[in-house]
Order: C-alpha cells, then structure tokens, then sequence
C-alpha cells in the first residue's frame, strides 16, 4: 500500500534529440504506436523528445496505462544532464550531437533526415554504423532498427586526438626545438 | 602624308609596348604564382621562429567544437596573438573561443600566453540563400575580409571548413604572391567529412591555396593524395 517512490522503480529513458534543427519525420516516428511499443517492449520506461524548431507536437502520455510514458521540450541550453541520464538516445546527425553521446557511452541510433539538401551528414553516421559505433536508420525504418537492435553489438568510441595534427603543424612550422 | 604615316607607326608602336608589358606582367606574376605555391608546401622556418601572430576562422556548430579542440593542445605561447574571426551571425562561436582564452590566463601570464581579438565578419552566403543574391553578399564579404586582412596581417592561418574562411585564404594567397604577407594556412577538414571534401576543401585544396590539409578519415587521404591523415580530433 502507500505510493511507489520512483527511486525504487528504475527509469530507462529513451532520449530524442533534433538540436537545433527542424525534424518532424524523426518526431512524427517516434511518435507513432508501433515505435512505442518496440520501446516498451525492448524494456524502456520513459520517452523524452526535445524537439527543436519543428512543428509536429507530440502526445503527452503518463505511462500509467502500462506503456511509455511520454514527455517533450523545444530546446534546453545544454542536454548534457538528459543525454547523462538516458538509456538510449535517438539523435539527428549532427556531428556534435553524435560526438557528444559516443563520449557519453550512451547507447546511439542515428537518424538521417532525408529532407535536408547536400546530405553530407550521413556520410558521417554511416562510417560510424559500419565501425560498429551506433545504430543508423532513417525515419521510415526507425522501427525495423529499434526491434532489430542488439546493443551488445556496439563498440565503444574511443575518442580522438588533436596531438597529431598540433604537432605536424609545429614540424612544418619548425617550432621544436631538435 | 607624313603626319598621317607617323601618326600610323606611333599607335602601332604604343599597342607593341602595352601588348608586351600586359606579357610581361602577366608572366612575372604566373611565375610568382608559381613560385609561392611550390614554397608553400615545405617546411618554413629552418630554425624556431619567434611567436606567429595566429588568425582562427571559427564556424557554427561542429566546426568550432572541432577548432577549440585543436587549440587545447598547441602551445599557445608560440602561437600569439591570436585573432579570431566568427560569421557575423554566428553567435555561440565567439564565445566559446573566449571561454577558453579565459581559461589560459587562469593557468598562465598575458606575457606568456599572448593577447586575444575577437572579430566578426560578414558572410559570403547563408545557407539557402539564392545563389543571386550571394553575388552581392559575396563581394561585401571579400571586402570586408580584406580590411580584416590587411589589419591582422597574420603569420599563421587556422581554418576548418565554413566558407567563411574562403575569402580570407584567397586574400592571404594574394597577399603571398604580392609579398605583403608569408601566411602558413593550415586547413582541418570537419571530421563529418569521410568520402567527400567540403566545397571550401575541394576548392583550397584544388587551387593550391593552403600549405597543408589535413583530413579525419582515410577514405578522404585515397581521394586527395596531397592531404594528410591524422587521424580524428573528436
């Protein structure tokens, strides 16, 4: 009897990020049942969407019915704290948005939005898809990707380094001192 | 009838001179043009130079994220002053760059890690402007950048993909060829980059106009022979 504190019940959050672009189709099939439902099945409790300059509202959902309870915002001065506590994150292709959850560790499926011109952005998400870093989909096949996932499939990203290119530029520049 | 011959043999003559001095120049300035590409590939200094006065070319997002990683590792007391040069639209980049500088002083003395600038420059393009319009905006922003230019008058040039650099590299290769300035222009392909150049790398590194470029990913290193791969700053 009495409430149930949320501390004892453990949250998986799954987190959605579109920065500071506009990203319906993402939203929109985040929002859809059947992405829903692979979530909650997949063992997710929580769904949080910062959804940036897009226009489609999703649904706010309590979760009490037995399924993922659903929450959104447009934007936050820094997602680092939701990114921190999140399970998994679906994000858009943003160099900065990928870099900064593989630093995380987090568990990443990156989404290409097909509407954007000179899609230069997938190049990036399909390398790091092929080197096993995350999981890469498109908004009609997020939930072929979301049921079909196997998280202890991904590698660690083991962050880069700046060194090299410092210290080549020093040797051309002839700033060592041999 | 003399008058008219005379007349007739001194036009001839002015058009011979003018034709061979437009030559001449024409030949003098493709041979120096030669001649600044040739060197800009090798090393510059025989011996340690004193500390170069540094221009950074931030852009939005990722480019900057990118930039001030780099910074973070190279002495910053050889690389001084350092100016650093943000779209004018661009809000978030100069802050940052001076969230680091900040950072240097706490660790070290304005004698030793030099003085910063912080500048703002005029666009040649937003994204999805008409190509039309970019004309004008394209010219307001090379004017601009050459006052920039001849007021910094930098040693070393650090730039990493938005097009905002475009103008400023240009002006410095001229200002090469015109022996105003010897800048070493070091280009950072973005890190999203893996098969293809960005349109501002494929045009640097095409016209020669860089001393070095560098890229993140070794598919890029196959394409593009004369860049160098050294790995990933992220």
């Amino acid at each position: 009897m009495g409430e149930s504190h949320d501390s004892v019940k453990s949250k998986r959050i799954v987190f959605v990020t579109v920065g500071t672009t506009c990203f319906d189709s993402l939203v929109r099939a985040v929002d859809t049942q059947e992405v829903r439902e692979a979530l909650f099945k997949k063992g997710y409790t929580d769904l949080v969407i910062q959804m940036g300059r897009g226009s489609y509202i999703p649904l706010r959902s309590t979760g009490e019915d037995g399924s993922l309870s659903v929450d959104y915002f447009t934007f936050s001065s820094s997602i680092a704290e939701y990114l921190k506590s999140a399970s998994l994150v679906i994000g858009h292709a943003g160099s900065g948005s990928i870099f900064e959850t593989l630093r995380l560790k987090k568990p990443l499926i990156v989404v290409v939005n097909e509407d954007l011109m000179d899609n230069h952005q997938s190049e990036l998400a399909e390398e790091l898809a092929e080197r096993n870093h995350l999981f890469c989909a498109r908004p009609q096949t997020l939930y072929q990707t979301i049921s079909g996932m196997d998280l202890g499939s991904l590698v660690a990203y083991q962050p880069g380094d700046a060194t090299p290119v410092a210290n080549f530029i020093n040797r051309f520049l002839g700033l060592n001192d041999e | 009838m003399d008058n008219v011959y005379s007349c007739f043999f001194s036009d001839m003559g002015f058009l011979n001179v003018a034709i061979s001095l437009i030559i001449g120049i024409s030949t003098l300035i493709m041979i120096r043009i030669f001649y600044v590409i040739y060197w800009s590939s090798k090393p510059l200094y025989s011996k340690p130079p004193g500390p170069l006065s540094t221009l950074i070319v931030l852009g939005s997002g990722g480019h900057t994220a990118e930039m001030l990683n780099l910074l973070a590792v190279m002495q910053m007391d050889r690389f001084k002053p350092r100016y650093y040069i943000a779209a004018a639209t661009d809000n978030m980049s100069l802050q940052k760059a001076r969230v680091l500088e900040d950072s240097l002083i706490k660790k070290a003395e304005v004698e030793v890690v030099g003085t910063s600038h912080f500048l703002q420059i005029y666009r040649s393009r937003e994204v999805g402007q008409s190509y039309v319009t970019s004309v004008g905006t394209t010219l307001i922003a090379l004017t601009h950048a050459l006052w920039l230019m001849i007021k910094i008058r930098p040693q070393v040039i650090l730039c990493n993909g938005p097009g905002t650099c475009i103008p400023l590299c240009v002006i410095a290769f001229f200002f090469k060829v015109l022996g105003i300035r010897w800048s070493s222009i070091f280009y950072v392909e973005s890190i999203a980059r893996v098969r293809r150049l960005s349109l501002s790398g494929l045009l640097l590194y095409k016209l020669r106009m860089v001393d070095q470029l560098f890229v993140q990913w070794p598919q890029l290193k196959s394409k593009y022979p004369r860049a160098n791969y050294v790995g990933r700053l992220m």
